[in-house]
């Protein structure tokens, strides 16, 4: 792919992503300074940086990002999970799969936000209610991802494996798994993305802390500054979490030729 | 390529030499049918010495490679006795291994991991040892740890070939494992895994439908047709072999009873062979 992208000389790479949010921000602050547009509709930057400030000089905003990650997290150890091993039970083991694949296929087909009224209803506004959501979401990614991984590794390795006489444990751990890494790091990589989403969507709805939360009483007192902060902080979190993701693709696929070393920084 | 490749040492009877190493064949009356009725081999014989070099060819389809998979124990018979070194076959054997037209390599292991999947059941420190040793027979100890994504494809095959050999298999099965590569690498390759054998005295059955390097190698070459043993010709030429005249006889001789045309009821004798 290398050979086909227009050589930059390499040392722009880690500047050439900032150059557009740098941009966007220095026109925001402007047309904000100059009043262009009205800081009752739209806060500046420097307001917004400033509510920051304020939210965590006072431990608000330090309590509500600790709530949310605390939820996002256990959404998506207990869906990714399930759907892990679903996933995996089901690529290996055909009495599993008639069993349940067409069941999980028939829930995934449910927008699991749709069930906030029942959620509200059966876990109160509480953790429970959003943990559960979360990892209804980040269940079908992961089980999709985990379950086509395992049936797209190549069977001729699956056969020399035999030959060279892998035991089940053996086929499993050197030859399945790592064939399932790279379609499983993609489900994993969705499903950052979704757990965030629907987090966002279950705080704002109901909750009684959380960075959801902080939007909307904000909202109520007209604090459009902490109204954008949130925003803001939802879009950090996302980008670290993507962040992440590459980083293990970079590393659990080391030996791809689309992540090693000749593609260096150039991952998508 | 390093030179060592291209000469082909003469040793002594390497049939009897290699004796006590390799394990002999011994196929009766073998059948193989699939459950939607096709039967691909009939009332096949074959018998292989301990330490011969046979090499099976014919057309596309014909069941050569059926007839490897159930010697290396992929594939179960559906009737008569398939014997390996006087044993009743069943099942995988760790002394029988088999090289596959594609290398089948672990792109996740580097090719001195992949080499030692090879030798199962030895400690980690002993099996890298004698992984080294196989890398080094094929001439590729410097890329040990390289993945295999950015070897050639003759550079595959060698490390597969290094994977087949790190076990000090008794029987090599090669199922076209050359068919991929191009002429040079083929020669190349050819030459290695002919002064391997040489060397170690296994038992090896070649697959192919090249019928030129199936008189290359081989002891013997052995023709299939219609599921069974339709032709089996001694090649008495010495080895290293020459493309001589000699050379051009078998081939010709070999090539003739493929395309005989009353081999092929209502069909023209079609060209499916590479020369």
């Amino acid at each position: 792919m290398k050979t086909l992208r227009a050589k930059w000389p390499t040392r722009l790479d880690g500047v050439l992503p900032w150059v557009v949010p740098v941009i966007v921000i220095a026109v925001w602050q402007l047309t904000g300074s100059l009043g262009l547009i009205s800081s009752r509709i739209m806060p500046t930057p420097v307001q917004v940086v400033e509510a920051g400030v304020r939210l965590t000089a006072n431990g608000d905003l330090g309590k509500a990002l600790a709530a949310s990650t605390w939820r996002a997290l256990a959404g998506f150890v207990i869906g990714g999970g399930i759907g892990f091993l679903f996933g995996i039970l089901n690529g290996v083991a055909k009495l599993s799969e008639k069993l349940t694949d067409s069941t999980i296929q028939m829930i995934r087909n449910v927008p699991h936000l749709a069930l906030i009224p029942l959620v509200i209803v059966w876990f109160g506004i509480g953790d429970e209610g959003k943990i559960f959501l979360v990892s209804l979401g980040v269940l079908f990614p992961i089980y999709l991802n985990t379950l086509h991984g395992i049936r797209s590794v190549d069977p001729g390795l699956i056969e020399m494996g035999r030959v060279y006489g892998l035991g089940r444990g053996a086929l499993y751990r050197k030859v399945i798994l790592p064939g399932a890494l790279p379609s499983i790091l993609v489900g994993l990589r969705y499903a950052l993305g979704i757990m965030w989403l629907t987090l966002i969507v279950a705080e704002t709805i109901s909750a009684k802390d959380g960075i959801g939360y902080m939007a909307m009483n904000a909202r109520e007192f007209f604090q459009l500054d902490v109204v954008v902060l949130c925003i803001v902080l939802y879009a950090l979190l996302g980008k670290f979490s993507d962040v992440l993701a590459k980083w293990l693709e970079r590393s659990w696929l080391k030996w791809h030729p689309h992540f090693g070393k000749w593609s260096g920084k150039q991952t998508p | 390529m390093a030179s060592a490749f291209w000469k082909v040492e003469r040793e002594a009877d390497p049939v009897t030499e290699g004796a006590g190493r390799g394990i002999s064949i011994e196929l009766a009356g073998v059948e193989k049918s699939f459950g939607n009725g096709l039967t691909v081999l009939k009332s096949l014989n074959l018998s292989v010495r301990a330490g011969e070099f046979v090499a099976v060819v014919g057309r596309s389809g014909c069941g050569k490679s059926t007839l490897l998979r159930l010697i290396a124990g992929l594939d179960r018979i559906s009737g008569g006795s398939l014997r390996r070194d006087g044993k009743e076959a069943s099942g995988v054997d760790p002394a029988t291994r088999v090289m596959f037209q594609d290398s089948r390599l672990l792109p996740w292991q580097t090719v001195l991991d992949n080499v030692r999947l090879g030798a199962i059941g030895l400690t980690r420190k002993e099996a890298e040892e004698r992984a080294r040793e196989a890398l080094r027979l094929v001439g590729l100890e410097s890329k040990e740890n390289d993945w295999p994504s950015v070897l050639s494809g003759g550079q595959r095959q060698r490390v597969a070939l290094a994977r087949a050999l790190v076990g000090n298999p008794r029987l090599l099965l090669l199922d076209e494992p050359l068919g991929a590569l191009d002429a040079l690498t083929r020669i190349e390759m050819q030459r290695l895994i002919e002064r391997i054998w040489l060397q170690q005295g296994f038992t090896a059955l070649l697959v192919t439908h090249d019928v030129s390097e199936a008189v290359a190698l081989a002891d013997r070459v052995i023709l299939i047709e219609n599921g069974t043993v339709a032709l089996d010709l001694a090649i008495t030429l010495a080895r290293p072999r020459e493309k001589d005249n000699g050379f051009a006889w078998f081939e010709k001789r070999i090539l003739d009873r493929v395309l005989e045309p009353d081999a092929l009821p209502g069909k023209t004798a079609e060209m499916q062979f590479e020369i």
